[in-house]
Protein backbone atom coordinates (compact mmCIF):
# COMPACT_ATOMS: atom_id res chain seq x y z
CA UNK A 1 0.00 0.00 0.00
CA UNK A 2 1.22 3.19 -0.69
CA UNK A 3 0.21 6.46 1.44
CA UNK A 4 -0.26 10.17 0.58
CA UNK A 5 0.98 11.44 3.88
CA UNK A 6 0.89 15.23 3.11
CA UNK A 7 -0.06 17.51 1.10
CA UNK A 8 0.74 21.11 -0.24
CA UNK A 9 -0.79 23.92 -1.61
CA UNK A 10 0.26 27.72 -3.41
CA UNK A 11 -2.51 29.34 -5.03
CA UNK A 12 -3.99 33.07 -5.51
CA UNK A 13 -0.84 34.31 -3.38
CA UNK A 14 -1.70 32.11 -0.34
CA UNK A 15 0.37 29.05 1.19
CA UNK A 16 -1.44 26.12 2.56
CA UNK A 17 -0.29 23.04 4.26
CA UNK A 18 -2.74 19.95 4.15
CA UNK A 19 -5.49 22.10 3.01
CA UNK A 20 -4.98 25.22 5.75
CA UNK A 21 -3.88 29.04 5.53
CA UNK A 22 0.09 29.39 6.26
CA UNK A 23 0.11 32.83 4.65
CA UNK A 24 -1.02 34.98 1.91
CA UNK A 25 -0.26 38.54 0.77
CA UNK A 26 -1.88 39.67 -2.46
CA UNK A 27 -0.15 42.96 -2.27
CA UNK A 28 2.10 44.15 -5.09
CA UNK A 29 3.34 41.37 -7.86
CA UNK A 30 3.75 37.72 -7.76
CA UNK A 31 7.76 38.23 -7.60
CA UNK A 32 6.65 40.42 -4.13
CA UNK A 33 4.98 37.48 -2.82
CA UNK A 34 7.32 34.97 -3.40
CA UNK A 35 9.85 36.75 -1.82
CA UNK A 36 7.78 37.47 1.55
CA UNK A 37 6.54 33.88 2.19
CA UNK A 38 9.93 33.08 1.56
CA UNK A 39 11.01 35.27 4.07
CA UNK A 40 8.15 35.13 6.31
CA UNK A 41 9.42 30.75 6.52
CA UNK A 42 12.30 32.61 8.13
CA UNK A 43 15.02 30.55 6.35
CA UNK A 44 18.65 30.76 5.46
CA UNK A 45 18.81 29.75 2.01
CA UNK A 46 20.52 33.14 -0.18
CA UNK A 47 20.10 31.05 -3.50
CA UNK A 48 16.64 31.18 -3.28
CA UNK A 49 16.73 34.90 -4.33
CA UNK A 50 18.38 33.75 -7.92
CA UNK A 51 16.01 31.20 -8.96
CA UNK A 52 13.23 31.93 -11.52
CA UNK A 53 9.59 32.12 -10.36
CA UNK A 54 9.00 28.25 -11.10
CA UNK A 55 12.24 27.31 -8.94
CA UNK A 56 10.94 29.50 -6.05
CA UNK A 57 7.41 28.04 -6.24
CA UNK A 58 9.04 24.76 -6.43
CA UNK A 59 10.76 25.17 -3.21
CA UNK A 60 8.15 26.84 -1.08
CA UNK A 61 5.78 23.94 -1.68
CA UNK A 62 8.02 21.55 -0.67
CA UNK A 63 9.37 23.32 2.37
CA UNK A 64 5.60 23.55 2.99
CA UNK A 65 4.67 20.16 2.22
CA UNK A 66 7.75 18.66 4.30
CA UNK A 67 7.98 21.48 7.28
CA UNK A 68 10.89 20.03 8.74
CA UNK A 69 10.35 16.42 8.01
CA UNK A 70 13.97 15.50 7.43
CA UNK A 71 13.58 13.04 4.72
CA UNK A 72 17.16 12.09 4.47
CA UNK A 73 16.59 10.85 8.37
CA UNK A 74 14.31 8.17 7.10
CA UNK A 75 15.41 7.52 3.54
CA UNK A 76 18.51 7.16 1.56
CA UNK A 77 19.37 10.09 -0.95
CA UNK A 78 18.38 7.30 -3.84
CA UNK A 79 14.96 6.09 -2.29
CA UNK A 80 13.50 9.19 -2.64
CA UNK A 81 11.90 9.99 -6.22
CA UNK A 82 10.94 13.31 -7.34
CA UNK A 83 7.53 13.29 -10.12
CA UNK A 84 6.58 17.06 -11.23
CA UNK A 85 4.62 18.13 -13.81
CA UNK A 86 3.16 21.48 -15.46
CA UNK A 87 1.63 23.00 -18.99
CA UNK A 88 3.76 25.90 -19.24
CA UNK A 89 7.04 24.72 -18.88
CA UNK A 90 9.77 26.95 -18.47
CA UNK A 91 7.80 29.53 -20.35
CA UNK A 92 8.04 31.78 -17.87
CA UNK A 93 11.29 32.63 -17.93
CA UNK A 94 12.17 31.66 -21.48
CA UNK A 95 10.31 34.90 -22.39
CA UNK A 96 12.11 36.79 -19.58
CA UNK A 97 15.35 35.56 -20.93
CA UNK A 98 14.04 36.34 -24.39
CA UNK A 99 13.62 39.87 -23.06
CA UNK A 100 17.06 40.04 -21.53
CA UNK A 101 18.56 39.58 -25.17
CA UNK A 102 17.52 42.23 -26.76
CA UNK A 103 19.76 43.81 -24.59
CA UNK A 104 22.46 41.76 -22.87
CA UNK A 105 21.17 38.33 -22.39
CA UNK A 106 21.31 37.29 -18.71
CA UNK A 107 23.71 34.14 -18.31
CA UNK A 108 21.31 33.73 -14.81
CA UNK A 109 18.13 33.59 -16.58
CA UNK A 110 19.38 31.36 -19.23
CA UNK A 111 20.14 28.36 -16.66
CA UNK A 112 16.29 28.42 -15.71
CA UNK A 113 15.17 27.72 -19.27
CA UNK A 114 14.64 24.76 -18.61
CA UNK A 115 11.33 22.83 -16.98
CA UNK A 116 12.94 20.76 -14.68
CA UNK A 117 15.43 22.73 -13.34
CA UNK A 118 12.55 23.26 -10.31
CA UNK A 119 13.01 19.31 -9.99
CA UNK A 120 16.71 20.31 -9.12
CA UNK A 121 16.60 23.13 -6.81
CA UNK A 122 14.41 20.96 -4.99
CA UNK A 123 16.79 17.83 -5.27
CA UNK A 124 19.68 20.15 -3.67
CA UNK A 125 17.78 21.67 -0.76
CA UNK A 126 16.71 17.87 -0.03
CA UNK A 127 19.26 15.87 -1.02
CA UNK A 128 17.22 13.74 -3.28
CA UNK A 129 19.14 11.14 -5.83
CA UNK A 130 16.31 8.99 -6.77
CA UNK A 131 14.78 8.53 -9.52
CA UNK A 132 12.94 11.92 -11.27
CA UNK A 133 10.65 12.99 -13.84
CA UNK A 134 8.71 15.80 -15.57
CA UNK A 135 5.84 16.01 -17.70
CA UNK A 136 3.93 18.89 -19.51
CA UNK A 137 0.52 18.63 -20.10
CA UNK A 138 -2.42 21.13 -20.52
CA UNK A 139 -3.45 20.62 -16.74
CA UNK A 140 -2.53 18.48 -13.88
CA UNK A 141 -3.72 14.54 -15.44
CA UNK A 142 -4.62 12.81 -12.29
CA UNK A 143 -4.41 9.60 -13.73
CA UNK A 144 -0.99 9.98 -15.32
CA UNK A 145 0.44 11.34 -12.06
CA UNK A 146 -0.68 8.50 -9.99
CA UNK A 147 0.27 5.83 -12.83
CA UNK A 148 3.25 6.95 -12.73
CA UNK A 149 4.25 7.43 -8.94
CA UNK A 150 2.48 3.71 -8.51
CA UNK A 151 4.77 2.83 -11.50
CA UNK A 152 7.91 4.14 -9.40
CA UNK A 153 6.70 3.30 -5.73
CA UNK A 154 6.11 -0.57 -6.82
CA UNK A 155 10.27 -0.84 -6.82
CA UNK A 156 12.35 -1.93 -3.79
CA UNK A 157 14.56 0.97 -4.73
CA UNK A 158 12.26 3.82 -4.14
CA UNK A 159 10.70 4.00 -0.57
CA UNK A 160 8.81 7.70 -0.54
CA UNK A 161 8.15 10.58 -3.82
CA UNK A 162 7.54 13.47 -3.66
CA UNK A 163 5.30 14.39 -6.78
CA UNK A 164 2.39 17.04 -8.28
CA UNK A 165 2.21 20.44 -10.73
CA UNK A 166 4.39 23.39 -9.95
CA UNK A 167 2.87 25.86 -12.76
CA UNK A 168 3.50 29.42 -12.90
CA UNK A 169 2.87 31.82 -16.33
CA UNK A 170 3.19 35.80 -15.71
CA UNK A 171 0.85 36.15 -12.29
CA UNK A 172 -0.93 32.89 -12.86
CA UNK A 173 0.29 30.12 -10.62
CA UNK A 174 -0.73 26.94 -9.16
CA UNK A 175 1.26 24.39 -7.23
CA UNK A 176 0.25 21.44 -5.81
CA UNK A 177 2.61 18.86 -4.16
CA UNK A 178 2.16 15.78 -1.81
CA UNK A 179 4.58 13.03 -0.66
CA UNK A 180 3.90 9.59 -1.42
CA UNK A 181 5.30 7.00 1.14
CA UNK A 182 5.17 3.09 1.79
CA UNK A 183 4.72 3.87 5.35
CA UNK A 184 1.84 5.13 7.02
CA UNK A 185 1.85 8.79 8.78
CA UNK A 186 -0.96 10.40 10.88
CA UNK A 187 -3.66 11.82 8.89
CA UNK A 188 -2.41 9.31 5.88
CA UNK A 189 -4.85 9.40 2.86
CA UNK A 190 -4.40 5.92 0.20
CA UNK A 191 -2.95 7.10 -2.96
CA UNK A 192 -6.25 6.48 -5.44
CA UNK A 193 -6.78 8.90 -8.58
CA UNK A 194 -9.84 9.92 -7.20
CA UNK A 195 -7.81 10.89 -3.45
CA UNK A 196 -5.57 12.91 -5.97
CA UNK A 197 -8.18 14.45 -7.38
CA UNK A 198 -9.81 15.74 -4.24
CA UNK A 199 -6.73 17.14 -2.85
CA UNK A 200 -5.50 18.79 -6.44
CA UNK A 201 -9.28 20.50 -6.04
CA UNK A 202 -9.24 21.56 -2.55
CA UNK A 203 -9.64 24.95 -1.80
CA UNK A 204 -9.60 27.04 1.11
CA UNK A 205 -10.21 26.14 4.67
CA UNK A 206 -10.81 21.86 3.61
CA UNK A 207 -13.63 22.88 1.58
CA UNK A 208 -14.10 20.52 -1.86
CA UNK A 209 -14.97 21.95 -5.10
CA UNK A 210 -17.87 19.82 -6.42
CA UNK B 1 37.41 55.38 -6.30
CA UNK B 2 34.67 55.25 -3.21
CA UNK B 3 32.34 55.98 -5.51
CA UNK B 4 32.85 53.10 -7.76
CA UNK B 5 32.90 51.08 -5.23
CA UNK B 6 29.74 52.20 -3.54
CA UNK B 7 27.87 52.08 -7.48
CA UNK B 8 29.65 48.81 -7.89
CA UNK B 9 28.04 47.33 -5.04
CA UNK B 10 24.24 48.32 -5.86
CA UNK B 11 24.85 47.03 -9.16
CA UNK B 12 26.23 43.60 -7.77
CA UNK B 13 23.19 43.54 -5.94
CA UNK B 14 21.03 44.15 -8.59
CA UNK B 15 22.13 41.75 -11.41
CA UNK B 16 22.97 39.32 -9.18
CA UNK B 17 19.53 38.98 -7.46
CA UNK B 18 21.35 39.38 -4.07
CA UNK B 19 18.34 41.10 -2.41
CA UNK B 20 18.92 39.62 0.60
CA UNK B 21 22.09 41.98 1.36
CA UNK B 22 23.02 45.81 1.49
CA UNK B 23 25.24 47.01 -0.10
CA UNK B 24 27.12 48.18 3.38
CA UNK B 25 27.35 44.37 4.00
CA UNK B 26 29.24 43.91 1.31
CA UNK B 27 33.07 44.63 2.52
CA UNK B 28 35.50 46.66 -0.12
CA UNK B 29 38.10 43.75 0.32
CA UNK B 30 35.29 40.55 0.57
CA UNK B 31 36.21 37.57 -1.31
CA UNK B 32 33.37 37.42 -3.58
CA UNK B 33 33.74 33.87 -4.39
CA UNK B 34 33.31 30.59 -2.20
CA UNK B 35 34.28 31.26 1.26
CA UNK B 36 33.14 34.91 0.93
CA UNK B 37 30.27 36.31 -1.02
CA UNK B 38 29.33 32.73 -2.11
CA UNK B 39 29.11 33.72 -5.79
CA UNK B 40 29.24 31.17 -8.56
CA UNK B 41 30.37 30.21 -11.96
CA UNK B 42 26.87 31.79 -13.19
CA UNK B 43 27.45 35.00 -11.46
CA UNK B 44 31.05 34.99 -12.67
CA UNK B 45 29.18 35.99 -15.92
CA UNK B 46 26.92 38.03 -14.82
CA UNK B 47 30.08 39.92 -13.64
CA UNK B 48 31.33 40.07 -17.29
CA UNK B 49 27.91 41.03 -18.24
CA UNK B 50 27.75 43.97 -16.32
CA UNK B 51 31.39 45.58 -17.05
CA UNK B 52 30.00 45.62 -20.08
CA UNK B 53 26.83 46.77 -19.61
CA UNK B 54 27.30 49.65 -17.33
CA UNK B 55 30.94 50.08 -18.03
CA UNK B 56 31.53 49.29 -22.36
CA UNK B 57 34.87 47.21 -21.23
CA UNK B 58 35.02 43.60 -22.54
CA UNK B 59 36.84 41.41 -20.55
CA UNK B 60 40.25 40.92 -23.25
CA UNK B 61 41.78 37.78 -21.38
CA UNK B 62 39.02 35.48 -19.56
CA UNK B 63 41.84 33.72 -17.69
CA UNK B 64 42.07 37.41 -15.70
CA UNK B 65 38.69 36.62 -14.47
CA UNK B 66 39.37 35.52 -10.97
CA UNK B 67 41.86 38.34 -10.41
CA UNK B 68 39.84 40.92 -11.59
CA UNK B 69 36.55 39.79 -9.99
CA UNK B 70 38.40 38.66 -6.58
CA UNK B 71 36.64 41.89 -4.89
CA UNK B 72 34.17 44.88 -5.36
CA UNK B 73 37.82 46.62 -5.00
CA UNK B 74 39.63 44.72 -7.58
CA UNK B 75 36.28 45.43 -9.76
CA UNK B 76 36.60 48.97 -9.34
CA UNK B 77 40.69 49.11 -9.94
CA UNK B 78 40.29 47.21 -13.11
CA UNK B 79 37.28 49.18 -14.40
CA UNK B 80 39.26 52.46 -13.28
CA UNK B 81 42.38 50.94 -15.28
CA UNK B 82 40.52 49.87 -18.57
CA UNK B 83 37.19 52.46 -19.05
CA UNK B 84 37.31 53.70 -22.19
CA UNK B 85 37.54 57.46 -22.57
Amino acid sequence: MIYINRFAHIRNRAVFRMGELVCRDIRGSLDDFLISAFEGLGINYPKYYKMDASSKLGFLGTEMLLNNLRLEDDYKPEEVALILSNAHGSLDTDLRFFESTKTMASPALFVYTLPNIVAGEICIRNNIKGENAFFVSPRFDVKQMHDYVEMVMTSDKTKACIAGWVDVMGSQHDVFLYLTEKKKRENALEHTAVQLQKLYQLKEYGTVDS
Amino acid sequence: MEQLIADLKRQIIEALNLKHLKPEDIGDDQPLFVDGLGLDSIDALELIVLLQQHYNIKLANPQDGPQIFKSVKSIAEYITANQPK
